[in-house]
């Protein structure tokens, strides 16, 4: 049906030793824009923490109603926050909301600003080093906190 | 050489009418995002950075937060933002994994049925907690309540 084609390309002459593109087969499955780079591990990394939070959200929001049932039911089960295992719990839960805040904030800025969109792959290198920045300023007071006495 | 590309089976959908809700879902997390990044990290710094951090959690810490009308509109806003998004953003995880329609929509009713219940549960704790209830022992209680101080 010539008449209902929607337009026409027209391609390159074969020429030199190799006509057309080589498409050189990856080793792995990688090689788009997007598979196997930071972007991709950053997605993966944001759905993991999202998880994470949300069922820790879910406890967290229990554990908290017990205010309405006494204070000893409630200090009994914040007790168990302070116990060094939960510390080290503490810091893999704040390590995961600062990761998925900052991955967060860098979505919107690439969403909503060009400059965002354009150096996105500086951005992810600045959300990594600001989460260094808040483990190193959380960690060390932290478990000093749940190790001390 | 010219190559014919034959025009697509696909007619142009139209947009279906009414509220796009997929849009304002994205619209929701962005939003949400920001305000709950200055929510969370200042609730993380309140109850775990000043002072003793979380050796210093008890009751009579909490009694002391949610006796003061900021910290319960902030504990409110912090329940209600968090919550809905987490909420969304599982819901979406299982739109991509639940290939399943009945465990899709399973979870998915799980996830509402958490969500509804908590939202009302935190809320109601909030506004309806005594910091200095009755019969209890003192020691356990905020320093500003009145049996404390006999």
């Amino acid at each position: 049906m010539p008449g209902k084609s929607a337009g026409t390309v027209a391609s390159a002459a074969p020429q030199g030793k190799y006509p057309f593109p080589r498409i050189v087969k990856p080793k792995a499955p990688a090689g788009t824009v997007y598979r196997g780079n930071v972007g991709m591990w950053s997605w993966v990394l944001h759905r993991i923490t999202g998880v994470a939070i949300f069922f820790f959200l879910l406890v967290h929001i229990l554990d908290t109603a017990l205010v309405r049932v006494s204070p000893e039911a409630y200090n009994a089960v914040i007790g168990t926050y302070k116990n060094p295992i939960m510390g080290l719990g503490e810091v893999a839960l704040v390590a995961a909301i600062g990761l998925h805040a900052l991955n967060g904030l860098r979505i919107i800025l690439v969403d909503f600003w060009a400059w965002g969109t354009k150096h996105q792959k500086l951005l992810q290198w600045i959300a990594l080093a600001l989460w260094i920045i808040l483990l190193i300023g959380f960690v060390p007071r932290h478990l000093i906190n749940v190790f001390s006495e | 050489m010219t190559t014919t590309i034959e025009a697509p089976r696909t007619p142009r959908t139209v947009r279906r009418r009414g509220i796009n809700w997929e849009k304002w879902g994205w619209i929701y997390m962005r939003a949400s995002g920001v305000v709950l990044v200055v929510l969370i990290f200042g609730h993380l710094f309140v109850n775990l950075m000043i002072g003793d951090g979380v050796k210093a959690l008890d009751f009579a810490f909490v009694g002391g937060k949610l006796s003061s009308p900021f910290w319960q509109v902030w504990d409110t806003l912090l329940l209600w933002l968090a919550l809905i998004h987490g909420a969304n953003g599982m819901r979406t995880i299982t739109n991509d994994y639940a290939h399943n329609r009945l465990v899709g929509v399973t979870l998915k009713g799980a996830i509402l049925a958490a969500t509804v219940v908590l939202l009302i549960l935190g809320t109601l704790v909030i506004y309806t907690f005594d910091p200095c209830p009755a019969g209890q022992p003192v020691d356990l209680l905020p320093t500003f309540c009145p049996a404390v101080g006999s």
